[in-house]
Parts: structure tokens; sequence; C-alpha cells
């Protein structure tokens, strides 16, 4: 089946069954292999991109229900703002350890602050809670997300 | 076809990279379904006219409502009518994993709303324990005043008939939002991994417009 796509700006022609998930799409398809496969069951958060800003976990998301949104993937994330603000603070805290859910993490992250500038830290257990880190760099990544909400670097979190 | 190829490769490739205890034990928790129909309360619904014997008005009313109330209990609808903030899942009602909360909007947090994971109808996903993650418009938790769970049947009947908690309802609207709502619907189509409710929503809807008509009485 023929779908049109928006990814990261650009316009992608794609022939796949419907019930494809945009994760196979994004990394064997398009080539954007930034986005992570985890668990494929929307446990663990390692796919998370953003559609038509919002969160979501690709490895779920059938291309036939994104539809005609514009979706943004780690590889574009840094260009928006927040999304620039959160990998810098990623890089002063030294959030990563093995790295593998961090793109996932980023993009949570950001869909947070994007939503909430400020927020304080049940709002960030909350929301990344769906995002399992098993380097367990929980609180480098709440120190990052922190940071970034103050749009100034902070000193290194644990 | 190339989907599933696409899926299939893409985990064979990628999987060793993350199949570590954790996720395995993760994806456990996550199966929902026994597989057994008699633990969600499968089965037909008795019909209406099946109470006809019950020569008392307020005892046939009563009995409509609790036979209506194996759809009301079953865990297709308490996974959504919880006593927090957050839903259960499966036919044992254990906590939703990963764990999230609804928020006082039913629909999640700023930044994670349930349409992150749940889409607008069921996906399916094949090879996987899980079966498919259930999905429909509006995806959304009942509100806090709607928690069925740890109630007895007589403090769910009274809830459901009070303005006051059940969002301005009248028995009119009970009886739409219980026979027509699409979501209440989703629980006789929840997807693979999970059984549905017993009988059918058209089935429900009559026990309902029945208890109603015969005076909307509660068990004790």
């Amino acid at each position: 089946m023929a779908f049109s796509l928006n990814v990261n700006g650009r316009s992608y022609a794609i022939d796949v069954d419907a019930d494809t998930p945009l994760l196979w799409v994004l990394r064997d398809v398009i080539g954007l292999t930034g986005t992570k496969f985890g668990c494929g069951v929307a446990q663990c958060g390692a796919c998370t991109i953003h559609l038509d800003g919002q969160a979501v976990r690709s490895c779920v998301t059938t291309i036939e229900s994104a539809g005609t949104s514009p979706i943004t993937t780690i590889e574009a994330i840094g260009d928006t703002p927040t999304g620039h603000r959160v990998q810098q603070a990623w890089l002063e805290q030294e959030v990563v350890q093995c790295g593998y859910c961090q793109s996932g993490q980023i993009m949570s992250a950001t869909a947070l602050l994007n939503e909430n500038p400020a927020p304080e830290d049940e709002d960030i257990d909350a929301v990344m809670a769906g995002n399992i880190c098993r380097c367990g760099t929980y609180p480098r990544i709440r120190a990052a997300i922190k940071s970034a909400a103050a749009g100034v670097p902070a000193g290194k979190g644990g | 076809m190339r989907g599933q190829q696409l899926r299939e490769a893409g985990r064979a490739a990628l999987v060793a990279l993350v199949a570590g205890a954790a996720i395995t034990g993760m994806i456990a928790v996550a199966s929902g379904s026994s597989g057994d129909p008699a633990a969600s309360g499968g089965g037909a619904l008795k019909s209406v006219a099946e109470f006809r014997s019950i020569a008392a008005t307020d005892a046939r009313s009563r009995a409509l409502f609790t036979e209506a109330a194996r759809v009301i209990t079953d865990p297709r609808c308490m996974n959504c009518h919880p006593a927090t903030r957050s839903p259960t899942q499966g036919d044992d009602l254990h906590p939703h994993m990963p764990p999230i909360q609804a928020s006082e909007s039913g629909m999640g947090v700023a930044g994670l709303n349930c349409h992150s994971c749940h889409r607008f109808e069921n996906t399916t996903l094949p090879g996987t324990r899980v079966g498919s993650v259930p999905g429909a418009e509006q995806w959304l938790l009942a509100p806090a005043s709607m928690a069925w769970q740890g109630l007895t049947l007589g403090e769910i009947c009274r809830q459901i008939k009070d303005p006051a908690r059940n969002g301005g309802r009248s028995l009119a609207d009970i009886l739409k939002h219980m026979g027509t709502d699409h979501l209440v619907g989703w629980a006789w189509h929840p997807g693979a991994g999970r059984e549905p409710a017993p009988g059918t929503q058209e089935a429900f809807g009559a026990l309902i417009e029945a208890w109603i008509a015969t005076g909307a009485h509660c068990p004790s």
C-alpha cells in the first residue's frame, strides 16, 4: 500500500503493509536508525518519536494510523529549540551510559518540556516512567530535564 | 507481506541487544489475558425475557441490574474504572505497565497522553504474548467520581444513578452511554489477547433499559 510520510520536514513515498509499525518504516525503509527497538509492545519507550508534536511509541503505531501528521525523530529533534536545549543538557549532565534508550528518553523529555516548560519532580516522573533505562541513569535524566527547563547549565547530577 | 518481513528482520537483528531479564520480565507482566474465558466472566447474558417470572417489580429490577453488572464488573470495564487515577490491566486487574497516570483529565499527563500507546483502534502485535495494544477514539480513564474497583454492586449502582457523580447524566443518558457509546462497546471487541465482556452491547443495553423501566432499583 502506498503512503506519503512527512518525516523531519521531508516527504517520503512509502510502499508497505498498512499495519507496518512506524518504527520499521523509519529504520528499515527510510534508514533513520536513531529510533530504537526495545520491547516491541510499548513497554520500554526506546522507540519514542513525535507524531504531530505528541510523543508516541513507534513500535505500536502503524503507518496507517499515523495519517499525514508530521513525524519528528531523534535525528531532527535538535533542530527545535526545546530539543536542542534537552540535548545540550544531556551532554552537560553526562546522562548517557550505554546509550541505547537515550533517543527515546530525549524524545519523551522534549515532549514533556514542550507541554510543561517548568515540570516538578512528580511531573517528570509521571512522563519518564514510560521510558526504561537498564543502566539506571534516571537521576541524571531528571537533572538534565530540570537543567533544560531552566535553560541554563546546572551542576552535574547523580 | 513486506511489513511482516520488516518486523521479523528487525526483531532478529535487534532483540539480542536488549533482550535481558528486565525486558523479558516486563513483557510477562504486560501479558494481560489468562486465556480462560471464565476468568473474564465470558459467555452470554440472560435476556430481559428471562426475568419476567420475577413478579415483584423492585426485585426484578435488582435482578436485571445484577445481570447487567456481569458486564460492569468485567475486567474489560473495571480496568478503566480504577480506585486511583492509574488504570489497571489484565483479567487480574494488575497495575498498568508501564506505570502511568491518567490525571484528572483521564487522558494522561502533559507530555504523555493515553494515545502515546493506545491508538484509535486496537493494534495487533503478531508473535507477542500481549497479542495487541488496545485502542479506540478518545481512549481515556473514567472520572474519579466513577471509580468502581473496591465497591459493592449496590454502591456501583447508586453511583451510576447519581448525577453528582455520573457527569450529570439522567437515566436516559445512562442508557445511551451504556448501550451505544463506542468506548463501552470496545469491551466486546478488545483485540487479540483479551477476552470480551459477556454477551453483546445490545443485550447489555436491553438489560439496562429494562432495569430503568422497572424503577432502577439497586442491590443492597
